[in-house]
């Protein structure tokens, strides 16, 4: 086994363990936070699967996960509100609201990628960012969905005999979700699937010249990153039970985007590490002082200097790739 | 001479033509009615000064550039709309002057990147692709044939230079091409590793129909079945070896400042 598999191996443990130990501690408060870290991991896994595999600068992946947000949101919102969203009525049922949250947020996907994916570079960044910003602001001007100040869950998503009103369950369901779309990556990117990511990316020339059309993969892998984007919403929504604007914001996006770069970008697991670490370095230094931020960006920059491969690169030790 | 050479009447079917092909670049007109056609299993030179438009060429033909004008029949089809992934499938490979390989993953990697490229959609999302014979096999096959099979798990940053070049090769034959566009394979090479890859180049010669591009005359002149000499994006002259040698008019143009057996081309800059 490698190394990489081995550390995430105990990551896992650690994980699987968590609510017990936080339990036996007195800590069963942090049992959230954890859940916060792997819904960040699962949204930055997404990113990563474009980013670090596919090297496409998505500046806009907030729009997603708000998406999948507020798909949750709209739902709770009119089954207990009666009414109903384009014909669409009211759900709290997870089984019904996630697969849609999943749905919605890869159709938006394939709807911004097949737009975006027609640049590169900088441009790619800008106008992903700039179809996100139009979310938001479309978002913002719902006033029937709370606008700006954003929309109350009445409850979490019902899914039967799961009750993930708990927290120690719905820390289960967030834990699982990782595990199966971590390990669906694992294969996705060493299938051919991954191969030709990996190529348009080193060399998009050259996999042209040698006859791989290479938007329609590009495509493809940027509304799955979508997809699963809006699971993690979905989540984030069951989470704080309220559905803002702020889901939707370029803030999450970067911060997305530096979860990657500080787990490690194109690393399998690094996504997963960088969310622990930017969420409890975030909760610590909060913690310490309210200008927190002041303090995370010298971290973040001390990293990306010394660990180019980010934390996971350090666990990994020297690799080519 | 040189009126360029038509097919005669009962001569096989050109596998490429070229007619009335136009590319400029500003003001600098690249290629400027290219008429090319290249029989099945010939070997064709292709030489010019720098800036001639030899690469643009290839270019032209391998769909990465769009020609202002002109037609491209391969294979008695007409593939001048076909970007250039259309145009890989259906047989056409190019090399690069300028090395262009894949230089995090391993020669291996390199030439399975190019079997699958060739393979057909990529939508496989589940099976290993390190561990598939189907990628594996011809990857080998195609490290062997260019003499780099001993040096297949080496990254590609890790190969020297002329391996880098073999590699090079190596990729294009992968996509089991009919038509092999070859800019200047021996571009940076030694002596030897130019002996080597003429070799290489012999062998493949009659496997596969080869338009190659090449400055090194004593390459050209062991290998090409006929030439044709480019100069300010027209070809000048098309014939076989013997004639090109003898020609004044490609002498004045290309050949001009050889001296003594130097078979080197004068290097001259396009205006
Ligand atoms: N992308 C481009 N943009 C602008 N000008 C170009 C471009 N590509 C080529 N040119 C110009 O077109 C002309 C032909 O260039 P090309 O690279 O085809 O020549 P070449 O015969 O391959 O030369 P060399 O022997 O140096 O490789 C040159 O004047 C070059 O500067
Ligand atoms: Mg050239």
């Amino acid at each position: 086994m490698q190394r990489s598999d081995l550390a995430a191996l105990i990551g896992l443990l650690a994980f699987a363990l968590f609510p017990a130990l936080a339990w036996a501690g007195g800590l069963l408060w942090a049992v959230d936070l954890a859940s916060r870290m792997l819904i960040y991991g699962l949204a930055a896994l997404a990113l990563n699967l474009i980013l670090g595999y596919g090297g496409l600068v998505s500046f806009g992946h907030a729009a997603f996960v708000g998406a999948g947000a507020y798909v949750v949101g709209i739902l709770s919102f009119h089954s207990f509100m009666g009414g109903g969203f384009l014909g669409l009525p009211g759900s709290g049922s997870g089984f019904l609201v996630f697969p849609l949250a999943m749905l919605v947020s890869g159709l938006l996907a394939l709807a911004i990628g097949a737009l975006s994916l027609k640049t590169s570079g900088l441009y790619f960044i800008m106008i992903t960012l700039a179809f996100a910003q139009m979310i938001y602001y479309l978002f913002i001007s719902l006033p029937d969905y709370g606008g700006e100040d954003g929309l109350s869950l009445w409850a979490r998503s019902d899914f039967g005999p799961l009750d993930i009103g708990n927290d120690v369950v719905f820390f289960y369901l967030c834990l699982g979700l990782v595990l199966a779309f971590t390990l669906l990556k694992r294969r996705l990117v060493g299938a051919r699937f991954g191969w030709t990511l990996m190529g348009l990316r080193d060399n998009p020339r050259r996999m042209q010249a040698l006859g791989t059309a290479g938007f329609r993969y590009q495509l493809a892998a940027f509304t799955l990153s979508g997809a699963v984007a809006g699971l993690a919403g979905a989540l984030l929504a069951n989470q704080t039970e309220f559905v803002s604007p702020s889901f939707l914001s370029w803030h999450l996006s970067g911060e997305l985007l530096v979860i990657v770069i500080l787990g490690g970008i194109g690393t399998l697991y690094g996504p997963l590490a960088g969310a622990v670490a930017f969420l409890l370095l975030e909760f610590l230094l909060r913690e310490v002082t309210e200008h927190w931020q002041l303090f995370l960006g010298p971290i973040l920059i001390l990293v990306v200097l010394y660990a180019r491969r980010g934390l996971w690169g350090l666990v990994e030790g020297r690799r080519r790739d | 001479m040189t009126e360029a050479r038509t097919t005669e009447p009962g001569a096989p079917r050109p596998l490429l033509r070229a007619s009335g092909l136009r590319k400029a670049f500003g003001a600098v007109q690249a290629c400027d009615g290219v008429e090319l056609e290249i029989a099945p299993g010939e070997l064709r030179a292709v030489i010019g000064p720098n800036g001639a438009g030899k690469t643009t060429l290839i270019s032209l033909l391998a769909g990465e550039l769009k020609p202002d004008a002109g037609q491209i029949v391969f294979d008695g089809a007409d593939i001048t709309a076909l970007a250039a992934p259309a145009r890989a499938q259906a047989g056409l490979a190019r090399s690069y002057q300028i090395t262009s390989l894949f230089p995090r993953f391993t020669a291996l990697e390199n030439a399975l990147l190019a079997v699958q490229a060739r393979a057909g959609h990529a939508f496989r999302f589940w099976r290993p692709a390190a561990g598939d014979p189907a990628l594996i096999e011809p990857a080998r096959a195609a490290l062997a044939r260019v003499g780099l099979e001993a040096r297949a798990e080496v990254p590609v940053a890790a190969l020297a230079h002329g391996e880098q070049r073999q590699l090079e090769i190596a990729l294009a034959l992968a996509t089991r091409p009919r038509l092999l566009l070859l800019d200047e394979p021996t571009a940076g090479m030694s002596r030897e590793e130019t002996q080597a890859m003429v070799a290489l180049l012999s062998g493949l010669k009659r496997e596969v129909t080869i338009v190659l591009i090449e400055h090194d005359m004593d390459a050209v002149f062991a290998l090409a079945d006929s030439i044709t000499v480019l100069v300010y994006g027209r070809p000048i002259a098309t014939d076989r070896p013997e004639a090109i040698r003898k020609d004044a008019e490609v002498r004045a143009a290309y050949l001009g400042e050889e001296d003594g057996g130097d078979d080197r081309p004068a290097r001259q800059e396009a205006p």
